[in-house]
């Protein structure tokens, strides 16, 4: 298989074409809009479906409903866009329907600007729309890993019944590099036995299936959250997905995801060049967040590093994750820029001083 | 992973002057010869300003960051690009700079310039030439990046398909700003006043 020289956002639109994308609906907004661009030249082709939507909610909601029928659709969007299609998503959840939303990040709050960031980690994880549920995210850190991740986030958005989305920055969608398309491998499951299509053999006879979102009658939210709840600890159980580099004999753990991490990464080696035991712990799934994975790469660590292009918004997940078996220290770029090698390793330093009295492992 | 094989390109002007595509040509000429590389370009606002730039990244090893503070090498085909980016080189690093634009100026002692008014050139020639393939040209012979032959080979692929007569401007402009370095040298060592 040949590598070929692709820009991000590309990448992720010709991998949900490969997936079997049906649908897509979007609504420009810059760093994603080169997915817009190229499946409005490449679905027509295919005699497949794109529609320029006139908004994000006209989009979001496209989706919901060619995603009700078992078809397999996304939308494509940045930050302050996504904030709009919460509601729609917390109604995905509820009705277990198979959405699927590409995120590529841009710097907040509010419209903020079109830079890199990674400032959604709370709404693409804990969710921006109301009530109990949860959003599949998987967050790449190359353009090869955002194509094999376009593919699970379908997978799992169909074996889950459940929104999901790709997770990834202004700079995973605006950057090229080598990358290698392979065919898409997973098997999408059945949906004849919920997708409210009305079609198929019996379809008239069959009775009435509607998805819905509103639960007024007895117990039926009750019940309906127990069984949400129950499949996201399956979810939690089963689709955890993390990177471990150099972690074992390391006394500073670094945590970060996307392309925080892979910068990471070359400070790990760095770092360990000058003599300071580095390691990166990396979330590839960022909901079901790795909390048991982390909890024991952290055991015997002098300090975790968390590095995230926000206010430390997954700092509070690896605190969770780990309860207090080590100290956990934060470094964090806002407003769209981009952190860079050095400061990473000044910190490094500076952490490997300040704890170099503590003993691994002292805190437990 | 920063090693010494890893080399950092910065390339900017304004739009129109083919910046993006004399980047992305360094890029596919990179995995021609089976490197690592990234490209990433300013995008959106600073776009729509009228200025263009774009970072290279060409390496033998997995690349941390598409973004970098120092460059080994400039090619600044505008005034505003030089005056915003010429900092960007590193110490000891190499601008290429097209001098029809940027008039005279003051020079950094630390690096080396070759400056060349690659627009007048274009202009003049009787052949069609362009001038941002005229700059790789230039960048290739004085640094030895990456080989003529990859970067030929990029450039049958990047170059419109429905339009071959571009493929031999891009050509006959590579081999002109190639075939400029050995008149450039004495120049610019003149003008840097050793």
């Amino acid at each position: 298989m040949t590598k070929v020289l692709m820009k991000g956002n590309k990448a992720i639109a010709q991998a949900a074409i490969n997936a079997g994308l049906e649908c897509y609906f979007g609504y420009p907004i810059t760093p994603q809009n080169e997915i817009g661009e190229f499946m409005s030249d490449e679905m027509p082709k295919l005699g497949k479906t794109y529609i320029s939507a006139e908004s994000e909610l006209a989009a979001v909601n496209m989706l919901i409903g060619a995603a009700s029928t078992g078809t397999l659709s996304m939308t494509s969007s940045s930050s302050c866009a996504i904030a709009l299609m919460q509601e729609a998503i917390s109604a995905m959840a509820t009705a277990e329907i198979p959405g699927v939303i590409i995120s590529v990040m841009r710097a907040g709050p509010g419209l903020g600007n079109i830079t890199p960031s990674q400032g959604d980690y709370f709404q693409a994880t804990k969710g921006g729309g109301n009530g109990d549920y949860r959003t599949i995210v998987l967050a790449p850190s190359s353009i090869n890993e955002a194509v094999e991740l376009t593919y699970k986030t379908f997978y799992l958005a169909f074996k889950y019944r459940n929104p999901a989305m790709l997770l990834a920055d202004g700079i995973i969608g605006q950057m090229m590099e080598p990358v290698e398309i392979k065919p898409f491998n997973y098997k999408i499951p059945d949906t004849s036995s919920w997708a409210a299509d009305g079609v198929g053999e019996g379809a008239d006879k069959r009775p009435f299936r509607k998805l819905v979102s509103l639960h007024m009658q007895g117990d039926d939210l009750p019940r309906l959250n127990k069984k949400l709840q129950a499949k996201y600890a399956q979810i939690q159980a089963d689709e955890v997905m993390y990177e471990e580099f150099m972690t074992e004999d390391a006394e500073i753990l670094i945590t970060a995801f996307g392309t925080v991490a892979r910068v990471a990464k070359s400070v790990v080696v760095q770092a360990r060049e000058s003599g300071i035991k580095v390691g990166l712990f990396r979330p590839i799934t960022v909901w079901p967040f790795p909390s048991d994975e982390l909890k024991k790469a952290a055991k015997g660590k002098k300090v975790i590093l968390d590095i995230e292009l926000n206010e430390g918004q997954m700092l509070l997940d690896v605190k969770a994750a780990i309860e207090g078996v080590c100290p956990v220290e934060s470094l964090s770029k806002l407003g769209g820029q981009f952190i860079r090698g050095h400061e990473i390793m000044e910190k490094i330093s500076e952490l490997s001083k300040k704890y170099s009295a503590a003993k691994a492992g002292a805190a437990c | 992973m920063n090693s010494n094989s890893e080399k950092r390109i910065i390339v900017a002007g304004f739009g129109g002057q083919g910046v993006l595509f004399l980047g992305t040509t360094l890029s596919e000429a990179a995995i021609i010869e089976g490197k690592n590389t990234t490209w990433i370009p300013s995008y959106g606002a600073e776009m729509r300003g009228g200025s263009a730039n774009c970072f290279v990244t060409i390496s033998n090893n997995e690349i941390a960051s598409p973004v970098f503070d120092e460059a080994d090498f400039g090619v600044f085909l505008s005034r505003a690009a030089i005056d915003k980016f010429e900092n960007v080189v590193t110490k000891g690093g190499l601008a290429l700079v097209n001098s029809s634009m940027t008039g005279e100026r003051l020079l950094r002692d630390d690096i080396e310039y070759i400056m060349e008014p690659l627009s007048d050139l274009a202009a003049r020639s009787k052949e069609k030439m362009l001038l941002n393939i005229m700059a790789l040209g230039l960048l290739i012979r004085k640094t030895g990046i990456l080989t003529k032959e990859s970067v030929i080979k990029a450039l049958e692929k990047v170059s419109s398909a429905k339009k071959p007569e571009f493929l031999k401007f891009n050509i006959e402009s590579f081999e002109a700003g190639y075939n400029l370095v050995k008149a450039v040298q004495s120049k610019t060592l003149e003008k840097i006043g050793c």
